[in-house]
């Protein structure tokens, strides 16, 4: 027996090789350009940057390497390029289009002259000439354990992986066994990502002492949150990560299947981790005999269909078994009887990428970042009104106001500060009052929002929160599997009440039925979307009250949003003459040209899309908003009679 | 009418023909009742919606009522059941792009297409549909036209896609009449 290679000796066999190939991309021949192709670069066009930096090298006769990365997090400043040219540090730049492409390669890759600091974010490491990234707040202030090498690595690449210590936690796994695994986790105290922050460690060791065999484990990568984006990010940008975080819970609960459970909307997530499926089986990380050892594991993708409520772990299985996903009653819980009647443990993406640092690295490690309940860091997507929105990585325990003002810059364009809606559909608004909160999973739920899967969206005066409610009731509303009376027909009543609030109608009855039909909507569903779908009214009605009273009572929205309570109007002292920039850009022409040749709004056909105000010159920006609309000035304002005009002409 | 009478036959024609794929299809897979999401996914996939005669023969595939089938795909927001056009439309309406506008959008889009949200257009060159994420939220409001994600979009970027398209569709038609006036002469 002492023949045989351990897992550590077979996979550094691999490791060499990968290790080789990317010293030499270290330090590069020829000039290495970096281009991030996760979803969210291709929707800034990222695509259009590859083609733009292939044809001018072209042209140019200009050896170079591209290579496409995954996604940093820093969706503000798509595309990004980081290029590595000899004798340079690695230099990322920020929103290179085409264009900025052919500049880079005439002035900085032809001959290593000009680096185009105009478009230069930072250095990747620290130099004499050149601001680093770690001189950003945005990157001082981060703490990356999971997305570590998330838009640093190839997604495609195993090498890249391998290379910067990819499946050693395994292999060390493997040699330390089952139990050692399992101990390891609980007293790093991992609590599940997915929202609710159950400890990992306890779950798979119910599923690893269940007796039932197989047993099954699931990758829960149904992110439906609108809002939310990380579990897409981590399996696009680093998928061997989610794959060894994996086949690590498989080993340590006995398992011999998994199944990857995404989003059929991800595409690019899914063809990600099937081709990265396929590269470790192909290397023995995966399948039969992993690593010599008599771990065997049979991976399978599982498209999800679209509904929100499979996030709940008996829903989703419910679906892979061909059913409607609706939740099931708990006990038993899956990790006892699950998929099948079999052990089934389900972790997020995020707990899973978790995994391997932690057996890497150590419990101690893990637990000496974020606090001493919830160890370890938080991925939060932060959109909205902030400055630099994206994907962040910090410590639990860090406050809303550090993360928001701090790290993502504060709001956009110097604007004030009203809320910020954490967790989702589930989660709640929080007002400025709130934002000493620090972040996670139950000094957030004492406030009244929720981790939920760690969307955040920041909201500035401009948003009404009686329309965010009313949002966030119409999605559950829709999502609600109709399993429970209360979330079907409870949530369908809040979304009555809400949507006549922003239409001006209501009664002080109505904001005492949000209220009572809240609570009672919370105790009489089954499982999580009912019993968190009040939370958004609930935390408005809570700090925003006066806004919904202002609805009903004045016919007013202080936001300026709902639009069957505001109107439009052209101030003439402002508008110039002869100007037509709004006229061009109405979709429902609904400007015309008064007695003096400057602009009014036919209030009849306006549809208050406010695309004239952007349109709006800003020397003069004339086209104001009021609520309620009866609130117009008179400006006396005549239309222009064409006919006469012509005729004194 | 007599158009649209044309139209209508020629949908029912096509629809035959996906049936008569899905048929000689559907023998070579598996039995068991675990792979009904994902044959009905592959439906989707290849022929872009799931024909209401379609759900008949996948229930009898595995052998179970035809009414479990229909409440399966109406229970997800992934399954549809009318053919989408050549450019589908999905107007995100995440929680990011909802506050910047997004049903804004929408309302542009069914606008200027005459079309609500999940129909198609007459010719068939659009159909509409709203999402809840595309997970580009930090680019809202976010469409997606075929493959294509647009970011930042205003009222007149949806008038900008639409007119890109209908040139498209233009170049593409001279082209082609280049192309026969050409071979004709030869």
């Amino acid at each position: 027996m002492s023949s045989n290679p351990t897992p550590s000796e077979l996979l550094s066999e691999l490791t060499q090789a990968a290790e080789k190939q990317w010293q030499a991309l270290q330090n590069p021949a020829v000039p290495v350009i970096y281009v991030g192709h996760a979803t969210c670069g291709r929707a800034a066009g990222s695509q259009e940057t590859i083609d733009g930096f292939k044809d001018a090298l072209a042209e140019k006769g200009i050896e170079a390497e591209i290579i496409t990365v995954g996604c940093l997090g820093h969706c503000y400043a798509e595309p990004l390029v980081t290029i590595h040219y000899p004798g340079f540090p690695p230099l990322m730049y920020q929103k290179v289009g085409a264009g900025e492409a052919r500049v880079l390669v005439n002035s900085f890759l032809q001959r290593g002259e000009d680096p185009c600091f105009e478009y230069l974010l930072g250095a990747l490491e620290p130099n004499d000439t050149f601001p680093t990234l770690m001189d950003y707040p945005r990157y001082l202030y981060e703490k990356r354990v999971i997305m570590d090498q998330c838009g640093l690595i190839d997604p495609h690449s195993l090498d890249h992986y391998l290379a910067v210590g990819g499946y050693q936690a395994l292999a060390k796994a493997l040699e330390k066994g089952d139990k050692w695994v399992v101990e390891e986790i609980k007293s790093a105290h991992l609590r599940g990502r997915g929202g609710a922050g159950f400890p990992a460690g306890i779950k798979w060791d119910i599923a690893r002492q269940a007796e039932k065999t197989p047993k099954v484990v699931i990758c829960n990568g149904d992110e439906g949150d609108p809002g939310a984006y990380m579990d897409r990010t981590l399996m696009e940008s680093n998928p061997h990560q989610v794959l060894e975080g994996l086949s690590i819970a498989a080993l340590a609960v006995g398992a011999s299947r998994a199944i990857l459970y995404i989003r059929a909307e991800y595409p690019l997530a899914v063809s990600t981790i099937e081709d990265a499926i396929a590269a470790a089986k192909e290397h023995n990380l995966l399948g039969e005999r992993i690593l010599g050892t008599d771990l065997s594991l049979e991976v399978s993708v599982f498209q999800g269909s679209g509904a929100f409520v499979c996030g709940e772990e008996t829903a989703l299985i419910q679906s892979i078994q061909g059913n409607r996903g609706m939740p099931q009653y708990r006990p038993p819980y899956p990790a006892v009887e699950g998929l099948d009647g079999l052990p089934t443990v389900i972790n997020n993406v995020k707990t899973l990428s978790t995994v391997p640092s932690i057996v890497r690295k150590g419990s101690h490690w893990f637990k000496a970042i974020g606090t001493e309940k919830t160890p370890g860091t938080a991925i939060f997507s932060v959109v909205g009104d902030v400055e630099y929105p994206g994907l962040v990585e910090v410590p639990m325990g860090v406050s809303l106001e550090h993360l928001i003002f701090e790290v993502c810059g504060g709001i956009k364009d110097g604007k004030p500060f009203k809320a910020v809606q954490i967790g989702g559909p589930s989660g709640g608004c929080l007002p400025e009052s709130e934002l000493s909160t620090p972040i996670d999973f139950d000094s957030l739920r004492q406030a009244g929002a929720m981790m939920g899967s760690g969307g955040m969206v920041v909201m500035n005066d401009e948003t009404c929160m009686v329309e965010v409610a009313r949002y966030f009731i119409d999605f559950t509303q829709h999502e609600s599997c109709g399993k429970c009376t209360f979330c079907r027909i409870g949530t369908r009543h809040l979304l009555e009440i809400l949507t006549g609030l922003t239409k001006g109608e209501g009664s002080d009855d109505d904001i005492a039925e949000l209220q009572t039909l809240s609570e009672e909507t919370i105790i009489g569903s089954l499982c999580s979307l009912g019993k968190t779908a009040p939370n958004p009214v609930l935390t408005t009605l809570r700090f925003f009250k006066d806004e919904y009273l202002a609805h009903y009572r004045e016919h007013r929205c202080p936001a300026l949003m709902c639009r069957n309570l505001i109107a439009y109007y052209i101030d003439l002292d402002a508008c110039a003459r002869g100007c037509d920039a709004c006229v061009a850009c109405c979709p429902t022409e609904a400007i015309f040209t008064t007695s003096n040749r400057k602009k009014a709004i036919d209030q009849e056909k306006c549809v208050k899309c406010g695309e004239c105000v952007y349109a709006c010159p800003p020397e003069y920006d004339a086209v104001f908003k009021v609520s309620p609309p009866e609130m117009i000035p008179d400006q006396g304002i005549k239309p222009l009679d064409e006919k006469k005009e012509e005729n004194n002409e | 009418m007599v158009d649209n009478l044309e139209q209508d036959q020629e949908i029912d024609l096509e629809e035959e023909r996906v049936l008569d794929a899905i048929a000689a299809e559907l023998p070579g897979i598996s039995r068991d009742v675990h792979q009904l999401i994902p044959v009905l996914q592959k439906i989707q996939h290849i022929h872009g919606y799931l024909p209401l005669g379609s759900i008949g023969m996948v229930a009898a595939h595995f052998g179970i009522p035809g009414a479990k089938v229909f409440g399966v795909a109406t229970f997800y927001n992934q399954f549809r059941f009318n053919p989408p056009g050549r450019h589908p439309i999905k107007v995100c309406l995440g929680t990011a792009c909802h506050v910047k506008g997004g049903e804004i959008i929408l309302e542009n889009f069914t606008r200027r297409l005459g079309i609500e949200e999940g129909e198609t257009t007459k010719d068939r060159e659009y159909s509409l549909e709203r999402v809840a994420c595309v997970g580009c939220c930090a680019l809202a409001p976010v469409v997606v036209v075929g493959e294509k994600i647009e970011s930042y979009v205003t009222p007149s970027k949806v008038e900008g896609v639409i007119t890109e398209i209908e040139i498209q569709n233009e170049i593409a038609e001279r082209e082609k009449a280049k192309d026969e006036q050409q071979s004709d002469s030869e």
